[in-house]
């Protein structure tokens, strides 16, 4: 497939919601809401990520993989049956749309690790990890996208609307829902491009571009990650994978070292405030994202949206009842939500974090 | 009074109506239903007043030479980049990059504004550039100001509270910004001073405050009650050295 589409100036946009007692809503909602934004992209690529999508399957991974030619299926559906039990497979459901004429094979498998194949040192979630890293980087033409449990991602080259009704996005209910549309500028409009970027239950969207790219790759490999996706978005999903579920960060302190405070605000602060912020600095300094950002990402408890820390990118949140939204516009959650209790900016570097309430 | 329905209507379609409407010979026009229509009075040179229910998209007044927006709720960002002469009433808050480069007329706005308001406003004699907002301000205010005049007032704000965020006109060289309350050096660039208004300043002050106060209904004795902080550059050519030799 080629992947060299023409280079074009800037844009993004994306929203997202998340209602937290875990009661689902169609994919039209989130459609409909990131159509509005159909201006921030160019069409080179649009995605959805949801989560509460497959309760049936809910104690499985749902791997969605996007081969380029139908001919390499066959080996990596061999991988993937040596090393894990795999309950079901079916190609992804899609319809025919006219913009859209031609488009990887695109399959997804409900799988759980074989136990015999598990290390004793080795957890489940690090078998699924290393198994999307071994395919995204071994096998040519096959992308895993999609890894999670009860969640899933569904994207490829298209503008909002046209993605949306491939995927029939409005077939699937979730309780929480990120979307993004594209304007790709520094890398190719490519499927495997597309946002949201996710891996284990991790989703993100982002628009803006991460400047600290480089140093953030070579940081992620030494740990055995692979970026294989040719898209600076790529290191958000798996610094937050080492962050918090490696090293056992809680979401607040990863996204302080995501978007650390300045050297010079860090000075003002109380000694143990600074003594931390110190520290995460030092010993998190290549995983600090520089650049223009805002971005929102997924997990399986919760939502949030962060900005770079002097705010280069659009972030708006908003609440309704037990919803709470945010996006790139204001407009493109009032789309979806005509009267919200709230809407406000967050302010630079400080995370908006919504969890689900206990069961 | 001439009104478009702007439900669902895409930003070409919405503007070609409003110019066309202008063409007619409107003065007075109501845009309903709006919801995140890019581009909105850009570039329009007539005197006719066009009032915004809903959320009007970004970029909005870019070039705009003439016309009055009146916008009943929130706006988003890049509002009156340009923009040479009007006005443009937000009866809401606003976003980011306010008044990029603006070179002529008023911007008032009821609530909080975002982040680099009035970035590299420009004014040369009878051609003032003005923003008024009414609420709190985010970090880079009044970034690069060349001219004009920025007001900020936070009037909602607990005691205390900063009402603006760091780098406060970070390389400013001309112009003027008046800060109701205390603000401290440190969150400013190092090419401004912080003083006390001068006579000529709350003659300065009171002139805009009176027609921003008779646009919101709001008491111009009480916004006046507190003291303001004045900004302007302490050199008048930062640069001037840079290239010298």
């Amino acid at each position: 497939m080629n992947h060299n589409y023409q280079k074009d100036i800037s844009g993004c946009g994306l929203t997202g919601l998340i209602n937290k007692k875990k009661t689902r809503v169609s994919g039209d909602a989130i459609a409909r809401s990131l159509c509005l934004m159909n201006e921030r992209g160019n069409g080179l690529g649009a995605g959805y990520a949801a989560y509460g999508i497959y309760p049936e399957f809910a104690d499985f991974y749902a791997f969605h993989i996007m081969y380029d030619d139908p001919s390499v299926r066959f080996g990596a559906e061999d991988f993937l049956k040596h090393n894990f039990h795999v309950e079901k497979t079916e190609e992804i459901p899609t319809s025919p749309v006219a913009a859209i004429p031609i488009s990887p094979l695109l399959v997804r498998y409900f799988v759980s690790p074989n136990k015999d194949k598990l290390s004793s040192i080795e957890g489940e979630e690090d078998f699924v990890v290393n198994t999307v890293m071994k395919i995204n980087s071994e096998m040519d033409g096959v992308y895993v996208f999609s890894s999670g449990k009860n969640m899933g991602a569904f994207k490829g080259v298209g503008n909002p609307a046209e993605i949306a009704e491939f995927y029939r996005i409005e077939e699937y209910e979730g309780y929480i829902w990120t979307a993004h549309t594209r304007f790709p500028t520094n890398t190719p409009g490519w499927w495997g491009g597309a946002h949201p970027f996710t891996l284990l239950d991790w989703s993100i969207v982002h628009n803006g571009e991460i400047s600290s790219y480089g140093i953030n790759k070579r940081y992620l490999e030494m740990f055995g990650y692979k970026l294989m996706l040719l898209t600076d978005t790529e290191v958000v999903t798996y610094i937050l994978d080492l962050l918090v579920r490696k090293h056992g960060l809680d979401i607040q302190t990863a996204c302080t070292t995501l978007a650390a405070p300045f050297w010079k605000d860090i000075d003002e602060l109380d000694e143990d405030r600074r003594e931390l912020l110190t520290a995460l600095r030092m010993t998190y300094g290549s995983a600090l994202l520089n650049g223009p950002f805002s971005l929102l990402f997924g997990h399986s408890n919760g939502l949030v949206g962060i900005n770079d820390r002097i705010k280069l990118r659009p972030l708006v949140a908003a609440t309704k009842d037990d919803f709470v939204y945010m996006a790139s516009e204001e407009s493109a959650i009032r789309e979806i939500c005509p009267s919200p209790d709230k809407v406000w900016a967050p302010r630079a570097g400080d995370p908006v974090i919504v969890n689900l309430e206990a069961d | 009074m001439h009104v478009i329905q702007g439900k669902g209507l895409h930003f070409k379609d919405l503007n070609a109506q409003i110019r066309a409407a202008l063409a007619d010979g409107q003065k007075e026009i109501t845009l309903k239903d709006v919801n995140g229509q890019y581009y909105i009075g850009d570039g329009l040179r007539e005197k006719a007043t066009i009032n915004i229910e809903g959320v009007p998209g970004n970029d909005m007044a870019a070039f705009m030479d003439g016309p009055t927006l009146v916008i009943n709720g929130n706006a988003q960002d890049n509002i009156a980049n340009t923009m040479n002469s009007g006005k443009i009433i937000i009866h809401g808050n606003a976003g980011d990059v306010l008044g990029y480069g603006m070179r002529g007329g008023k911007l008032h706005i009821l609530g909080d504004v975002g982040y680099r308001v009035g970035i590299h406003m420009k004014g040369l004699n009878k051609q003032i550039p003005c923003i008024i907002a009414g609420g709190n301000a985010g970090d880079f205010f009044g970034e690069y100001l060349a001219g004009g005049v920025l007001i900020l007032l936070g009037l909602d704000a607990k005691e205390g509270e900063s009402i603006v965020g760091d780098y406060i006109a970070t390389g400013m060289h001309g112009g003027r910004i008046f800060i109701r309350g205390e603000i401290e050096q440190k969150y400013c660039g190092k090419e401004v001073g912080i003083f006390e208004t001068d006579e000529d300043d709350m003659k300065t002050l009171k002139r805009y405050l009176t027609e921003y106060c008779a646009d919101f209904k709001l008491d111009l004795d009480e916004v006046l009650s507190k003291k303001f902080s004045k900004l302007v550059p302490v050199s008048s050519r930062p640069y001037g050295q840079l290239y010298a030799y």
